[in-house]
């Protein structure tokens, strides 16, 4: 069970959060503009990244607010914590 | 050499000197017709109709590892075909209409074992799914019978059906031909099979890019040297992303880990598959004496064929809710494997935009007992160049459509 | 035979003065408190403890601890039984109860021992190439064989009567077995004042200082074990678990220990809980788990008699057993002479020492030679004899170039000590994903390259001599202190003298004097009969990879998960492929190190507190009037309310007619309620619903439609404007706790930028719903502050006032097409309001109902119930909702409908269904098909989705999802039911009262 360091809460057990998966995908400003194909990247396709991954977690059982982690999706190490908004320190998200 | 119990009475007599490998262990040759990238169940079921049904002389199936070595030993072996919807009805039960033969057709027994599925109902809402469910598949020609408390307990005396439960069993689906199956067994009957139709099974063999000129695949770089290949397929369950990147194809799928456990052995306690959506868990207890336990997917993307323990005590705990005496029995190992997640639950098989590459992933938690299926319609896929019938609904342009097939959606628990 | 015939007569940590009964196969034996079962069994001469799973042959107890293969027993009966239990690791207690398994009629005359004669015909694998004629036989015939064949233990029928717990930890230095190394550690690091668990899985900590002959400063072993336990009992954040096995190491330092509370007591004397799972956090790791003995293989060599010779040593000198009369003992490396010495100091006459190696001139070897025990140097044994126990051995020389040759020689013996070397525990270690790497110089794998934050030391790290195990075990325990930020300095290493040892000789299997595939049989995996030949004969047949051969042959597949075979395997392996044995490699760690009970890790979460209940402020009051109870999500609702005689079809009619003729209230608390603030919140709700909200007047309510990005109906709900910025939602009452992680997760995620809060207030409000023509005469009285007239308190409007004196949120919203209002108050203030209304509708007779009432009222109007007439494939204009989708503006899901699947006018849509026999009320869950008689597969148009009686309409009513369904009003369809019956049924529009909505509109 992961250990994960909430921004506002600090370290947690797994169990106390919900992954959302893949992080910084824009809903885009003018859905009309895109065609089906470019509409499903955006609901459907994911990056799916083997290796340090951004994905969103939200504390369920705590202060209920999401953020953003970077974590190897083979080790499941993870590299960084960053609120919505932010970058992460040392590295692109 | 054939098996059959004479071959392995003549054997004795040469105290099994002289068996010989199921399969080869060929150096890849320069060029093939079709090239099979994953050497789990479904790229060897592949190879082998393509070798048997369609025609198909030269074909290489390459693996990075060793053959049936990912989701093709980690699943639960669960075999059934009591889907929702025609779509995933027709494709699964042709699967299970090849399994009812398959240890003949490929001389290798899989001990294909038709115990019967039973899918719990708990809930008002569950029998409403139930009964849909159990119509469509009587009305698709496939096997199910809607069974009360009562019934259910006949079949596994171990289960608890008192009303005072937290979620009470109020009836079950069944489906008598469903059961399961050696796992290992299928992906070796498979090699075995395609190889003595002079299919080359390279192990060892890491594919590591896929050429294409003029939107038109020509074959792969592996470890191994680059090889030609007139058509390529992929079928790389778990890695089916990373693959697919190759060719510079993004998916609609993301890879998580579904862990799986199994007890020590015991004589036979579990007469059935017992599956419960709603309380997530599902049993069954293999040849061996193992109870044989399956868990719900990690929430989070993993290539690394471990989950979180959260998840193994929120399977547990159903089981003995489930089954109270089980209590004390013990867990002997849990482990894990990288399973494909679509958006509906249903695979993606067929063509992709580069000319004679062709996909092959997205079984999710349920592509053990698709294998045959699963194989059958790539290969034909693959020969003719377009989706066979059964997998046409199943192409990668249905997210692009919004033909969706939602099966976990529709009470058909995604197992 | 008298009681503890076997036991020696002095020494030994067991307590003489408290013997013990117990039963073994229906026979009482006596043993002593501080024996196992094995023990025990072995003090009363009983050796023959199982039969293996395949040949069924003779086993006894070969080591002394988890490795154990062989002596699995059935313990106890009835609740308590256990399966599978190790004799090597259950603690005896007053009238413990235990039998053999996988034997019948007896373990001593076992008739399915004559597989051991067809065993020429079941080689690994032999399943897979048989069984197949004729095609039906698998399932029915040959598998049922199998199957009843296969297993060990019996699973127990009944309930089990104890309970388990589960503890969270965090602790600085997780120290992992209690030896020398273990306990040195766990001193280091518990003197800094770090906070420091050791979790052992015996009874008594000092593991293999327990049976050692050895001294510390100068004092026997166990006396410093004694002295460091006394230290850390002193030491206020050093907890100390016995009897607690580590099982798994998982990410981030997160391990699981099974601690077992009291399945070393009397039946009778157990009580509370049986075994306690930790769930440790560590910031450090200390592993120290040991080493496993190595068996030798050779023919034979799963006799009962033959036993690893550190197991010798410890039932010599731990439990004082005298394991035999006359001993012989071979090994490949110094350490077995130790327990040559230990069985002739203990009276026993040992035969010889049998050694590979030529002329060892180790100090052990010189000094069982000083006792006058007798070596065959450069020779090996290659067979044993016997039936249920070994008689005797053959003994041949083995020559340089690595063959038996010579004359054989036959020595008698009852016991046969053998020892391979040493493999350290880095089950552990490689569980945390560090990769094993291979030794030559010690013949073994050693833990890899930490991945997280732990150490091996000790035997576990190679470290195979005490003062190493000390001196290791020390350092890292303060070096673990000091990461974890305490300051520590590493303490002085007592003064230990290991004898100086020479080099082990691998020896993975002795060379057969018979040709390959002949002679007795040379066990690798003891539990799964899997010898030398299978290993072979999957390398043969293609299984190279070692996954393949395992797999293969079943070799680590027992429950003691190759903890002894594992390594011969790999080696017999990469010999037959004429490769390394790093080539060759491991297969994966995975847990559980040791099996672990279901229940431990089922923990609490079972019946009651399997999943929280919820149950509204009101339920008192149902269960008081006898209300039936339907789960909706974790919520507990009323179903229906029988009175006396009746069904509930009767009472379902009776509250249905009420609440259109007269007035019917119904507990609606359930429903999620999300409270909105902001300035952003119209624009807010504008996107997260379909239809457009900015202009929805102060004191109205909507409803609204809610979607994901795909377009299908996600949830829906009734939102009222309480003032320009806070509106309060409600959802369907499953949906509650998705829809509002849905709304965070745009706010936060999607549109920080928005200023809109949001709160969940579902259990702050109870909810009455007040319906049926008199509903206003009874809402008038609830509340006088409130004017409901017609003109003053329009449909979809809110006016806020008192009920029975409490502050009310009144709402006339209508999901029965009546006239209707929701009273909101404060869930404390439920109870009185409830009643409040029920008297004041007394005099109409006010009927409560429950959810299938609301279920027929509703489907009366055709209103839908999300999760019942849409499955995730549904979008609103399926639903004939077009209406509730604002023309202009985007919302999340929008984009979707105009792709070519959704936007398809032939989708599924929900529609009305007449039965041709309107007293036939269609199953839900029917398929709808054109031709029942058609041929199988027959197309299905659509499916019922809802059905009931309705006792309004005096006839049967049903919605159902037919494909084209809008265009295909008046067409008849039939739905072929499981019982034979076809029920036809007639296409009309879902609405079956009240069209024109004139009900509401008074």
């Amino acid at each position: 069970m992961l250990l994960i360091t909430c921004p506002w809460c600090g370290p947690r057990a797994e169990s106390e959060f919900s992954c959302g998966g893949e992080a910084h995908i824009v809903r885009p400003k003018d859905p009309d503009a895109l065609s089906d194909a470019e509409w499903a990247d955006y609901v459907f396709y994911r990056t799916n990244t083997k290796g340090d991954h951004a994905e969103q977690w939200v504390h369920t059982y705590g202060c209920r607010r999401w953020f953003n982690v970077i974590r190897n999706t083979v080790t499941y190490e993870i590299k960084a914590v960053y609120k919505p908004g932010e970058t992460p320190a040392g590295g692109e998200a | 050499m054939k098996f059959s119990i004479f071959s392995i009475a003549r054997n004795a007599m040469s105290y099994h000197e002289n068996w010989q490998a199921h399969w080869r262990n060929p150096e890849p040759k320069s060029e093939y017709e079709v090239i099979i990238i994953g050497g789990g169940g479904h790229g060897l079921a592949t190879a082998y109709y393509l070798a048997k049904e369609c025609g198909v002389r030269s074909i290489a199936v390459l693996e990075r590892n060793r053959i049936g070595g990912g989701n093709s030993c980690r699943n639960t072996t669960i075999v059934r075909s009591n889907y929702l919807w025609d779509e995933a009805a027709n494709l699964f039960e042709k699967s299970m209409q090849l399994w009812e033969g398959l240890s003949q057709d490929i001389n290798y027994n899989v001990m294909f074992s038709q115990r019967g599925v039973l899918n719990l109902c708990h809930t008002l809402q569950d029998m409403r799914d139930a009964a849909r469910r159990v119509n469509a598949n009587r009305l698709n020609g496939i096997d199910a019978l809607l069974l009360d408390a009562q019934q259910v307990k006949a079949l596994e005396p171990l289960i608890d059906i008192s009303p005072s439960a937290r979620y009470p069993i109020v009836g079950a689906t069944f489906q008598p031909r469903g059961g399961n199956a050696r796992h290992d067994g299928v992906a070796w009957g498979f090699a075995r099979a395609a190889d003595s139709r002079g299919v080359d099974i390279i192990q060892n063999c890491e594919v590591t890019g896929i050429r294409i000129e003029n939107g038109m695949v020509i074959g792969v770089d592996t470890s191994r040297g680059f090889i030609k290949g007139k058509k390529v397929g992929m079928v790389a369950a778990g890695h089916s992303g990373v693959v697919a990147a190759m060719a510079g194809l993004r998916l609609p799928v993301e890879s998580h880990p579904l862990q799986a456990l199994v007890s020590e052995p015991l004589k036979p306690c579990i007469n059935t598959v017992v599956m419960s959506n709603a309380v997530h868990g599902y049993i069954s207890q293999s040849d061996k004496g193992d109870l044989v336990i399956g868990a719900g997917i990690d929430q989070y993307c993993g290539y690394g064929q471990r989950g979180s323990y959260n998840v193994i005590e929120g399977t547990l705990s159903p089981i003995v809710e489930l089954f109270p005496s089980l209590s004390r029995v013990r867990m002997n190992r849990q482990w894990g494997g990288i399973v494909d997640v679509t958006p509906d639950a249903c695979p993606i098989v067929g063509t992709t935009p580069v000319k004679n590459l062709f996909i092959n992933c997205g079984w999710g938690t349920g592509g053990f007992k698709a294998t045959p299926g699963s194989g059958w319609v790539f290969a034909h896929t693959i020969a003719k160049g377009e989706p066979h019938p059964l997998a046409a609904p199943f192409a990668l342009d249905r997210h692009i459509s919004g033909a969706l097939i939602d099966e976990h959606g529709a009470s058909a628990v995604a197992h | 035979m008298s009681a503890q015939a076997k036991r020696l007569d002095r020494g030994g940590r067991i307590d003489r003065a408290t013997p013990v009964n117990f039963t073994f196969n229906g026979k009482t034996y006596q043993g002593c408190a501080g024996d196992t079962v094995a023990s025990a069994l072995l003090a009363n001469g009983v050796h023959l403890l199982a039969r293996s799973w395949k040949y069924h042959r003779p086993r006894g107890v070969i080591a002394a601890g988890a490795e154990e293969p062989n002596a699995l027993l059935q313990l106890e009966t009835g609740a308590y039984a256990v399966p599978n239990a190790r004799a090597t690791q259950i603690e005896l207690y007053e009238d413990l109860k235990a039998s053999s398994v996988n034997a019948w009629p007896s373990v001593e005359f076992d008739a399915m021992a004559i597989n051991g004669w067809f065993a020429r015909m079941i080689p690994a694998g032999f399943y897979y190439k048989t069984f197949m004629w004729p095609k039906s036989f698998w399932t029915k015939h040959y598998e049922h064989y199998i199957r009843k064949a296969a297993g060990f233990g019996v699973a127990p029928v009944d309930h089990d009567p104890n309970r388990y717990e589960k503890t969270n930890a965090h602790c600085d230095v997780l120290v992992v077995g209690a030896g020398p190394a273990g306990l040195a550690a766990a001193l280091a690091a518990g003197r800094s004042g770090a906070r420091v668990i050791l979790a052992d899985e015996q009874a008594e900590m000092g593991g293999s200082l327990l049976a050692s002959t050895q001294t510390i400063d100068g004092q026997p072993a166990a006396e410093w074990v004694s002295a460091a336990l006394a230290e850390l009992a002193t030491l206020p954040e050093v907890r100390v678990l016995p009897r607690a096995t580590v099982y798994g190491y998982l990410d981030h330092n997160f391990l699981t220990i099974a601690e077992r509370l009291n399945d070393h007591l009397p039946l009778r004397a157990r009580s509370a809980n049986r075994e306690r799972l930790w769930r440790v956090r560590a910031k450090r790791v200390v592993l120290a788990t040991g080493a496993h003995e190595r068996p030798l293989v050779f023919g034979n060599n799963d006799l009962p008699g033959v036993m690893l010779a550190g197991a010798v040593s410890t039932y010599t000198n731990r439990y004082a057993v005298r394991l035999g009369d006359k001993a012989v003992v071979f090994t490949n490396n110094d350490s077995a002479y130790q327990s040559a010495l230990d069985l002739h100091a203990a009276g026993v006459n040992v035969v010889a020492v049998v050694d590979p190696r030529s002329n060892p001139q180790g100090e052990l070897p010189l000094a069982a030679r000083a006792a006058g025990i007798r070596i065959i140097d450069a020779s090996v044994v290659t067979e044993a004899r016997g039936g249920k126990r070994i008689s005797g051995v053959q003994v041949m020389g083995l020559t340089a170039n690595g063959e038996v040759g010579g004359s054989a020689q036959a020595l008698d013996c009852d016991l046969l000590a053998i020892s391979g070397g040493w493999s350290p525990v880095i089950h552990l270690s490689s569980q945390s994903c560090a990769k094993a790497i291979w030794s030559d110089e010690k013949a073994c794998f050693l833990p890899g390259k930490p991945v997280q934050a732990e150490v091996s030391v000790g035997a576990c790290a190679g470290e195979f001599t005490l003062n190493a195990a000390l001196a290791g075990g020390l350092a890292a325990g303060a070096q673990a202190a000091q990461l974890a930020d305490f300051e520590t300095g590493v303490p002085a290493t007592p003064e230990v003298r290991d004898p100086l040892e020479q080099p082990m000789l691998a020896l993975w299997r002795v060379p057969s004097p018979a040709k390959p595939g002949r002679g007795s049989k040379a066990f690798i995996d003891f539990q799964n009969d899997v010898g030398v030949s299978d290993i072979r004969l999957a390398a043969r047949e293609g299984y190279q990879s070692i996954e393949h051969t395992k797999r293969y042959t079943a070799l680590g597949f027992g429950t003691d998960q190759g903890k002894l075979g594992n390594i011969n395997g790999m080696a017999v392996l990469a010999e037959a492929l004429a490769q390394t044995l790093p080539e060759t490699g491991t297969t994966t760690f995975r847990p559980n190190y040791t099996p672990v009970t279901f229940g431990t890790i089922a923990g609490r979460d079972l019946g009651e507190l399997f999943d929280p209940i919820r149950k509204t402020a009101l339920h008192g009051w149902h269960v008081e009037h006898g209300a039936k109870f339907e789960d909706v999500g974790q919520w507990k609702r009323p179903w229906y309310y029988p009175r006396p005689g009746e069904d509930m079809h009767a009472a379902v009619n009776r509250e249905c007619l009420a609440a259109r003729n007269g007035v019917a209230l119904m507990d609606a608390s359930t429903l999620g309620k999300v409270d909105i603030q902001g300035e952003d919140a119209a624009e807010f709700l504008n996107l997260i619903y379909t239809n457009a909200w900015k202009k929805l007047g102060i004191g109205m309510a909507r409803y609204g439609l809610m979607l994901k990005e795909d377009g299908m109906i996600f949830d829906d709900g009734v939102t009222v404007r309480l003032a320009e910025n806070h509106f309060v939602m409600t959802t369907t009452t499953g949906g509650a706790a998705r829809v509002m992680t849905w709304l965070e997760r745009w706010l936060q995620t999607e549109w920080p930028h928005m200023k809109v809060r949001l709160t969940s207030v579902t259990d702050h409000w109870a909810t009455i719903a007040v319906v049926g023509p008199k509903s206003r005469e009874v809402v008038s009285r609830v509340c006088p502050d409130i004017d409901f007239s017609k003109e003053a308190f329009p449909f979809m409007a809110l006016r806020e006032g008192t009920a029975a004196g409490v502050a009310a949120r009144v709402v006339r919203i209508s999901f029965s097409g009546e006239l209707s209002y929701e009273i909101n108050v404060n869930a404390n203030a439920a109870r009185q309001v409830w009643d409040a209304v029920m008297a004041a509708g007394a005099e109409f007779d006010i009927t409560p109902y429950g959810t299938e009432t609301m279920h027929v009222l509703r489907a009366e109007k055709g209103f839908i119930i999300v999760g019942q007439d849409t499955d995730g494939s549904v979008t609103p204009q399926d639903c004939g909702m077009g209406w509730a989708i604002k023309k202009t503006g985007d919302f999340i899901g929008r984009r979707s409908f105009s792709r070519p699947d959704t936007a398809r006018s032939d989708r599924k849509q929900l529609v009305g269904l007449l039965t041709s026999d309107p007293n036939v009320v269609l199953p839900e869950g029917a398929q709808l098909v054109k031709n029942p008689n058609a041929p199988i597969p027959n197309p299905m148009e659509g499916h019922v989705s809802s059905s009931y009686w309705s006792a309004n309409c005096g006839r049967s009513i049903a919605m159902a999802l037919v494909k084209d369904g809008f265009k295909r009003m008046g067409e008849t369809l039939h739905a072929p039911l499981g019982d034979g019956r076809v029920v036809s049924a007639t296409i009309c529009k879902p609405v079956f009262i009240d069209p024109e909505g004139a009900h509401q509109n008074v």
